[in-house]
């Protein structure tokens, strides 16, 4: 509504104008509406400090993470906010640690995953015909393997480190990826303005990169804040059943599967890491959640 | 109901006016059936409250039709959305609707369960998304037989062949077991006809019943409409934003904008002395075929944005009568040409005897002619003799 | 219908093919099943150790390796494991009877958590019900599956300290030695079922009640449950016969889609409580460079998936009037 009355009393702009004027507010719009939804703004704010205690507070702490200190299995403590384990090591820096290799791991996957699926997608989807069915039926395949299991299977003998680890997980993620943007851009091929392009003779690169991309670029971005959530789950269970992460690497998976065995007698070794764990995903997910609603221009008919 | 306005030459507010139609106006009515006062529909919204519908008064005669004309977002689907009591929680409503002597907005979820379906039937827009898709037509009938009437499934589903004959679908028991998508549009929207035929209704409410079909089909639609309202006696309101439609179908007519009647009266007293500048300029941007050299006049601008709205008459800002006054006070709804007739306008007599294209191609004309003078062309006449 | 669920099974046979070679193929190439005799200290004579690749047919190329398991596959053994005396076959098939109890009672209750929160949020949008279930799910979306199960095992042995009495089981997935009688067996393996299943059920069911509530309320939104309204139907009749019914549907394909997740949800919450199952298997089978073992699992693995896809679709096309199968 708001759009029409401006329509009609401000003076017809110059074309290339107009274009930039749309897509400058269409920007906008998104960021308010993903300001009005408080859970992601608050994970937002949140998650934010966690990579910033991870990094920068980790390199200011006074313990290094596998330093042995003197004190052996102390308590959550000014000196120890999160305790010490069995051998002295300060459980605080160890989840900083932690942290870092998990969130490196996670975020290498989603960019990863997401460039390969997208593009895997977004051919098959926008050629259709045969070249759709052959690339989706191995997208397929990949997706009728239970993905913690392939990849406990390559890691056991190809990991240890977290980038090869990262690489194993988003060898398999991507053919989500693919399937969810091949749905995007078969229903976008079917909108107007991509028909109005051909029918002006634009070619598929140019269509591909300035009116697919573009309007799947919300869609995109939603599944790659949800694959950092994903991920992040997939590489501590890995580490968890000993395929993932190993030592001296450290990740938050491997500290919970660490300390399991002494959760009655030094329960603090077992319950940071985990919280840390829930609290990076959690916000992942309320971030991603507040994404789709910004940028679903259908948000305000729900709304309602 | 009310009483006669005693001076109809002065202004009075539509709540003083009798609404009844004018004697010996066409076709055939009896008492009030449904009568919707002060009606106020308000929505929230992130830019703040949405008033939709910003008092509509109406009253409908048993067995006539009203037609409701208006562009998108004038009101006039909320309006009867808000009859049927239809809309979200989140929605506010205020006023009152009368119905066989009580107030629709009153009454209990489960009272109005009762009436809705059995008194007051409705036929949506759109039938390609109207019926379910996972149950056949025939079941789609019977359950609304079903809803009222304490009657067998076998005795309800010869009911529902019996409706589709009605609504003339050819092989009708057969139909009867058909999914809506092996159905066409047109056939789809016969089924819901039936729906609203099913239990005799003495109010059908159509909402924009041929606006999602194809033109050969809306002639069709139309027909089994007319058909529906004789073989129930049914008054129907038959909402919609094409006069051609109401042209041939309704006796009176009820123009909307921005959430507002802004004139009411006979289809008559509507298609040829219209006293509201906006009527005026949708009668001017109807192909007719009496008068097959004219160009259409189009209305300049849209309809203004409902959040906010600044005082005055919603028109206005697209009104070549425009003057301050209008900016100063909304016009209220008065007594015209007849005392069934109605308009909101504070120079509605002026446009006595004149057509869409003398008002609205005014300006542009003066446009042309300032643009001719301007360029030093001898082109300025041409304009002022169009004028 | 029955032509087309014949086809569509006759097309998941390729599909299976093409998987169990790839599966064979990088179950092959990343691991080495001779390695832990190499690595033994004192490493095994050479004689142990080409005796060994000879009865693991790694002198034979991997195209010859594959048909060979694929025979053992028929013949029921599965291929030769690294352990001598195993037959893959017959160890893969008890612990499948193990898992897939695990898996079914799981998503069963999953289903039904999900379809009830699902719809009551979507109901009662915006209420403080629609908010709390909102964030409980999401916690269980951000939830390690193994930290959650061991959080509930520890809950279990902490009960059963305070009790005084084995109240929950917490470890493995039956008595040893199994109680006597039918009666005690059956309701010995139904306590030992109770924790693993209460943590994979509520780890797998957040997604699924938010696919729920979204269908729901698009759904509750549509023009048909609209017009049912208008009908005169009551509020409970709309929403159970027109809104729920609908909603549904896509939930089939949804679920399906999920089962390769779950199969990974309950390797992980089987280590946690110690179940000799297919979880178990599979960490030994790959811990042990058992190339064989660990590519029947998964072939194991495609097959379950590919059958729910293969249930799912045929359900659909039930539920679903306007999926016709010519």
């Amino acid at each position: 509504m708001p759009d029409t009355t401006e329509l009609s009393t401000a003076p017809a702009p110059a074309r290339d104008r107009e274009f930039t004027v749309e897509e400058r507010s269409q920007a906008q719009l998104v960021f308010r509406r993903f300001l009005q939804h408080r859970a992601a703004v608050v994970s937002l704010c949140v998650l934010v400090a966690l990579i910033l205690l991870a990094y920068v507070g980790g390199w200011l702490w006074k313990y290094d993470a596998g330093q042995y200190t003197p004190d052996n299995s102390v308590p959550p403590s000014w000196d120890h906010p999160f305790g010490t384990d069995s051998s002295g090591r300060d459980q605080f820096a160890q989840v900083l640690r932690g942290t870092r290799i998990s969130l490196q791991v996670s975020v290498s996957v989603a960019i990863l995953a997401t460039l390969v699926g997208t593009v895997w997608g977004s051919v098959a989807g926008y050629f259709g015909g045969k070249t759709d069915t052959v690339m989706m039926r191995i997208s397929d395949l990949v997706l009728t393997l239970p993905l913690i299991a392939v990849a406990a299977m390559l890691a056991h003998n190809f990991g240890g480190s977290w980038y090869l680890i990262a690489l194993v997980i988003a060898a398999l993620y991507w053919a989500y990826v693919s399937r969810v943007s091949r749905g995007v851009v078969l229903s976008l091929r079917e909108k107007e303005f991509v028909e109005a392009a051909k029918a002006l003779g634009a070619s598929d690169t140019r269509i591909i990169l300035r009116h697919l991309v573009p309007n799947a670029l919300g869609s995109i971005l939603v599944n790659l804040t949800i694959l950092v959530a994903l991920a992040i789950l997939l590489e501590t269970s890995l580490s968890y059943l000993g395929f993932g992460v190993t030592p001296p690497d450290t990740s938050l998976g491997l500290l919970v599967s660490e300390a399991q065995t002494a959760l009655t007698t030094r329960p603090w070794l077992f319950y940071f890491p985990g919280l840390f764990i829930i609290l990076i995903a959690l916000t992942i997910n309320f971030i991603g959640d507040g994404l789709r609603d910004a940028f679903d221009p259908q948000q305000t008919k729900v709304r309602q | 109901m009310s009483q006669h306005a005693s001076e109809p030459s002065r202004a009075g507010t539509a709540d003083e006016i009798d609404l009844s139609p004018a004697p010996g106006a066409r076709g055939v009515r009896g008492d009030v059936v449904l009568e919707v006062s002060g009606l106020d529909v308000t929505f929230p919204s992130a830019d703040g409250p949405v008033r939709a519908v910003r008092g509509v008064d109406y009253a409908l005669h048993r067995g006539e039709v009203l037609g409701i004309v208006g562009e998108s977002g004038s009101g006039k689907s909320v309006t009867s959305m808000a009859v049927m009591r239809l809309l979200p929680n989140t929605a506010e409503v205020k006023g009152s609707v009368r119905f066989d002597g009580r107030d629709l907005l009153t009454l209990s979820e489960a009272e109005m369960t009762r009436v809705r379906g059995s008194r007051i039937a409705m036929i949506f827009q759109d039938p390609m998304t109207s019926l379910n898709p996972v149950y056949t037509v025939g079941a789609q009938i019977a359950e609304a037989v079903r809803a009222h009437h304490d009657v067998s499934k076998q005795a309800a589903m010869e009911r529902a062949v019996e409706l589709l004959d009605k609504v003339r679908i050819p092989n009708a028991k057969d139909r009867a077991g058909s999914y809506p998508h092996e159905l066409s549009g047109g056939m789809r929207q016969r089924v819901v006809i039936a729906i609203a035929m099913a239990n005799d209704p003495d109010v059908i409410i159509a909402d924009e019943p041929t606006t999602a079909l194809d033109v050969t089909v809306q002639a069709q639609i139309l027909d089994a409409l007319a058909a529906a309202q004789d073989e129930t006696g049914a008054a129907m309101v038959l909402i919609t934003h094409d006069l051609g439609v109401i042209a041939g179908q309704a006796d009176r007519v009820l123009v909307m904008y921005a959430g507002k009647p802004v004139e009411i009266g006979t289809a008559e007293e509507i298609f040829y002395t219209p006293r509201m500048p906006y009527t005026l300029g949708l009668l001017g941007s109807l192909p007719r075929l009496d008068r097959p050299s004219e160009r259409l006049t189009p209305i300049p601008g849209a309809p203004p944005s409902v959040v906010n709205m600044p005082p005055g008459c919603p028109f206005g800002p697209r009104c070549p009568k425009h003057t301050e006054r209008c900016d100063e006070s909304e016009p209220e709804l008065r007594v015209t040409t007849g005392p069934g007739h109605l308009a909101a306008c504070h120079y509605a007599e002026t446009l006595a005897g004149q057509e869409a294209a003398d008002v609205f191609d005014n300006e542009v004309a003066d446009h042309e002619a300032l643009a001719g003078l301007a360029a030093g062309e001898g082109t300025g006449t041409d304009g002022e003799a169009r004028a | 219908m029955l032509a087309f669920a014949v086809r569509r099974i006759l097309y998941s046979i390729p599909v299976l093919i093409v998987a169990s070679f790839i599966i064979f193929a990088l179950g092959s190439a990343s691991a080495d099943p001779l390695a832990p005799l190499r690595e033994k200290n004192p490493p095994a004579p050479p004689t142990v150790i080409e005796a060994e690749r000879l009865r693991l047919h790694l002198d034979q190329p991997l195209l010859q390796r594959y048909f060979s398991w694929l025979g053992g596959v028929f013949r029921g053994d599965f291929g030769p494991s690294v352990v001598s005396t195993a037959n893959i076959g017959h160890d893969l098939g008890d612990r499948f009877l193990v898992t897939i109890r695990l898996i079914a009672l799981a998503m069963v209750i999953a289903l039904i958590l999900a379809v009830v929160i699902g719809v009551l949020t979507a109901v009662k949008q915006y209420s403080k019900f629609d908010y709390a279930a909102t964030f409980l799910g999401f916690l269980f979306l951000a939830m390690p599956a193994f930290w959650f199960a061991i959080l509930l095992k520890q809950a279990g042995v902490s009960f059963n300290l305070a009790v005084g009495s084995q109240a929950i089981s917490t470890i493995g997935q039956a008595s040893v030695p199994p109680p006597k009688g039918t009666g005690p067996y059956v309701l010995d393996i139904l306590g030992h079922m109770v924790l693993p299943t209460i943590s994979l059920a509520l780890i797998s069911y957040a997604a699924w009640s938010r696919f729920t509530r979204a269908s729901m309320l698009e759904v509750m939104n549509s023009d048909y449950v609209r017009l049912a309204r208008a009908k005169g139907l009551s509020r409970r009749t709309v929403m159970v016969k027109h809104a729920l019914r609908t909603a549904l549907i896509p939930l089939t394909t949804v679920t399906a889609l999920d089962i390769a997740s779950i199969i990974g949800g309950a390797v992980v919450t089987e280590n946690v409580f110690q179940w000799k199952g297919m979880g178990d298997y599979l960490v030994t089978s790959i811990r042990t460079n058992d190339v064989y073992a660990t590519a029947s699992w998964l072939l194991i693995a495609a097959t379950v998936v590919i059958v729910f896809n293969l249930i799912a679709d045929l359900l659909y096309g039930v539920l679903d009037p306007r999926i016709r199968y010519a």
